[in-house]
């Protein structure tokens, strides 16, 4: 991966802070899954995330759109803090899109459906138009012909692909990506891999938990590593992978790279 | 063999050998495979063979044109020699107007067919929404049920037109914007209502502005206030029309102009139009009730889920004949005194609520069916509870029911038969109990069982089809 040539001219970290998060903690019942995490996101910034399983990765991410709740702390994304007032939630599910695992495509609208549904109920965006936007996002992604077809008819890494084109035709400022490449068959990491690197060419704030190490050396500007709910360290990609600091995360890249 | 194999020339295919082909194979590997399925299919050939010759002259034998059932024995003496048996259809011949329509007028039977022949005009944007071939030889095929019909049955001309009219626009909308066809599918149940019932008709048109009132006060605040809130005011307001406007404002313009159809009382309803107007409106309206006791089963408000469950719980621990017996005789002392409550429209309600706490369960199976990632992609999108519910869960988890669903209602379609434990008179038990007390038919048995069955059949299998259609139509994930 680290061969692939990149544009990084684009790839600016402005000063604007895109996502805050101060002293957060969560808990499953009594199990304490998230501990104390800070951390600052700027607009522009590629932020790969990575850890053991169970570390708690998916659920920080999670936490950042409302997916999961979280009990202390603060989140603030894009100036609008997480509370229980839905009308902020919402809000901030509509200016941060998300990518899952398993796709999580709607089985019984067609592609173009897929990508239509939520701009046109949630933007109010009229119907000709947010498709147009759907096909624009489509090509993007190297899929247009796949259009009026059902999820079920495509290839997982198609569907993948679909998948963050229905997360980009709501003009999201901010990426989560949830492991996007573990379902996948090894040929179509790669396709997925280049959409994803195509997008933070194009200065999109991404957060992506992935083993992709490849990819993070290529396109993130800071890697954190997680274990046992909190942050262990986070460093540029080079320095993280060249020369980590801490033991657990040596242990952790001896594993991850040592075959 | 050599080590060395070339192959010179290649062979053609042939036939497989007779044993593995066409009318051999077939019966080899579906009659006799082995010594027990052969036995197997010797006894099966023996039984249908004795069923077929102990019940083939009686069905030979029928006799068509009779006054009695005697007269029938006597021609089928006549024609097959002593001893010999046959159905006696005359019966039904002189009497399937009962079954068909019970003790309704007989100068307005015109009216319960044109309500039958147009609840399929209503059914049908919705059974075939988005096809527009199946939608025009639906409404075609109505259109022709209508004409045949209505003329034998004494309609007035006016209605006659009306109904030719209504269907030829209908048509010509199928076409153009089959989504407008939902317009009169809205206002066939007050049509039907009048239809069947008679009386005034501001009595259907001003009960239903009483929606028009909900669904006013809905869109006006649904901005400020947001969908439950506004959708719990509208529910309120509309009541108040109901319980308090209704009645005076229809009595007023009733005064003025007293235009209307002669009464029909609800003990002249029977046979097969009782069930039909009991099942179609039980069906029509168990189904949202049902959704929304199944959402409110996996709400997380405790209230809400409570109510929900504790409703649901209830009424599928009573059996049915109770709720009936309910409804004919409790439900009067819940009402304000001096309220007439129809007993058809009772018996309708508590025929509802069962089918509604059984489908809950149906559809609840459904909801759970669906994977966890397709309630957070919803969420990830920021689409609200309803508009996630209503296009992305909902849409699903119906589908996923569809077999079960469908199953209830056909049973609720036969369970309506009970209604005859409290004094209505229903195909099974009621129609056919009045044509046996009648001298001249006394101790005729199979025929008017047979003939109701197989209407009763004939439905039911219908609305399986339909379900098998729509599960082919529906399935879109290509495993």
């Amino acid at each position: 991966m680290s061969d692939v040539a990149i544009d990084r001219s684009k790839m600016k970290v402005s000063d604007e802070v895109a996502i805050q998060i101060a002293g957060m903690n969560k808990w499953y019942g009594t199990f304490h899954v998230l501990r104390d995490i800070n951390m600052t996101v700027n607009r522009g910034e590629r932020i790969v995330i990575c850890g053991p399983s169970g570390s708690g990765k998916s659920t920080l991410i999670r936490c950042i759109n409302r997916l999961e709740e979280h009990q202390q702390g603060q989140i603030v994304v894009d100036g609008t803090e997480l509370t229980n007032d839905l009308k902020n939630i919402d809000k901030v599910r509509s200016e941060v899109g998300m990518v899952f695992q398993h796709f999580n495509l709607f089985p019984h609208l067609t592609i173009l459906e897929n990508c239509t549904l939520a701009p046109i109920w949630v933007r109010k965006v009229p119907k000709k138009e947010a498709e147009e936007t759907a096909m624009h996002f489509l090509r993007k992604v190297k899929i247009p012909e796949q259009a009026n077809k059902y999820p079920g008819q495509l290839s997982g890494g198609q569907q993948q692909r679909v998948a963050i084109a229905r997360s980009l035709c709501m003009r999201p400022r901010i990426m989560l990506f949830d492991e996007p490449t573990s379902a996948l068959d090894p040929e179509m990491i790669k396709e997925v891999l280049d959409t994803m690197i195509e997008l933070a060419e194009e200065g999109m704030t991404m957060l992506c938990v992935t083993h992709e190490m490849g990819f993070a050396q290529a396109v993130a500007n800071r890697v954190i590593f997680m274990d046992q709910g909190q942050i262990v360290e986070q460093n540029e990609p080079k320095e993280f992978f060249n020369n980590p600091k801490s033991d657990r995360t040596k242990l952790f890249l001896s594993q991850i790279l040592g075959h | 063999m050599e080590k060395h194999f070339a192959r010179t020339e290649m062979l053609p295919p042939m036939a497989p050998p007779v044993t593995e082909r066409g009318v051999v194979k077939w019966l080899r590997e579906n009659l006799f495979s082995g010594w027990f399925n052969t036995i197997l299919t010797l006894v099966g050939l023996w039984v249908i063979y004795t069923l077929v010759t102990a019940a083939l002259p009686w069905w030979l034998n029928s006799v068509w044109t009779a006054g009695s059932l005697a007269e029938c024995r006597d021609i089928v003496v006549a024609t097959a020699g002593e001893g010999a048996t046959g159905a006696c259809w005359a019966m039904i011949r002189e009497r399937w107007h009962q079954f068909i329509f019970g003790f309704y007028p007989a100068e307005a039977y015109w009216r319960p067919v044109l309500a039958f022949g147009l609840l399929f005009a209503a059914l049908g944007p919705v059974l075939f929404a988005g096809q527009k071939r199946n939608l025009t030889v639906l409404l075609a095929g109505v259109a022709v049920f209508l004409l045949v019909t209505l003329v034998p049955a004494h309609a007035p001309l006016a209605a006659v037109v009306a109904a030719v009219v209504l269907l030829a626009v209908s048509l010509g909308l199928a076409q153009v914007a089959p989504g407008k066809l939902l317009w009169f599918t809205a206002v066939f149940p007050a049509l039907c209502f009048w239809l069947l019932w008679g009386g005034s008709v501001w009595t259907p048109i001003v009960a239903m502005l009483g929606f028009a009132v909900m669904g006013g006060a809905y869109l006006a605040l649904v901005g400020r206030l947001g969908p439950t809130s506004s959708a719990l005011i509208g529910v309120f307001l509309a009541l108040l029309w109901w319980l308090f406007l209704d009645v005076p404002l229809t009595g007023v313009i009733d005064g003025v102009l007293p235009w209307g159809l002669m009464s029909v009382n609800s003990d002249q309803f029977g046979g097969f139009l009782l069930a039909i107007t009991i099942g179609v409106t039980a069906i029509t309206f168990s189904l949202p009730i049902g959704i929304l006791l199944a959402l409110g089963r996996q709400s997380d408000m405790l209230i809400v889920k409570t109510l929900c469950v504790g409703f649901i719980e209830f009424i599928r621990g009573v059996p049915l004949i109770t709720l009936l017996f309910t409804a004919s005789l409790l439900l009067q002392y819940f009402l304000p005194p001096n309220t007439n409550f129809d007993i058809i429209l009772r018996v309708i309600i508590l025929v509802t609520l069962f089918a509604a706490a059984y489908l809950a369960e149906v559809i609840r199976g459904g909801l759970a069916a669906l994977p966890r990632g397709q309630y957070e992609a919803a969420d990830a999108l920021g689409l609200d509870y309803w508009r996630a519910q209503r296009l992305i869960i909902l849409p699903q988890a119906l589908k996923i029911s569809i077999p079960a669903i469908v199953s209830t209602f056909i049973g609720l379609f036969k369970d309506t038969t009970l209604v005859a434990f409290v004094g209505l008179m229903d195909p099974l038990k009621g129609v056919t109990q009045i044509v046996r007390a009648d001298i001249n038919w006394k101790g005729i048995y199979w025929e008017p069982y047979i003939f109701v069955g197989a209407i009763f059949f004939v439905i039911c299998f219908g609305m399986s089809r339909y379900s098998m259609y729509l599960e082919r139509k529906l399935k879109t994930d290509h495993r």
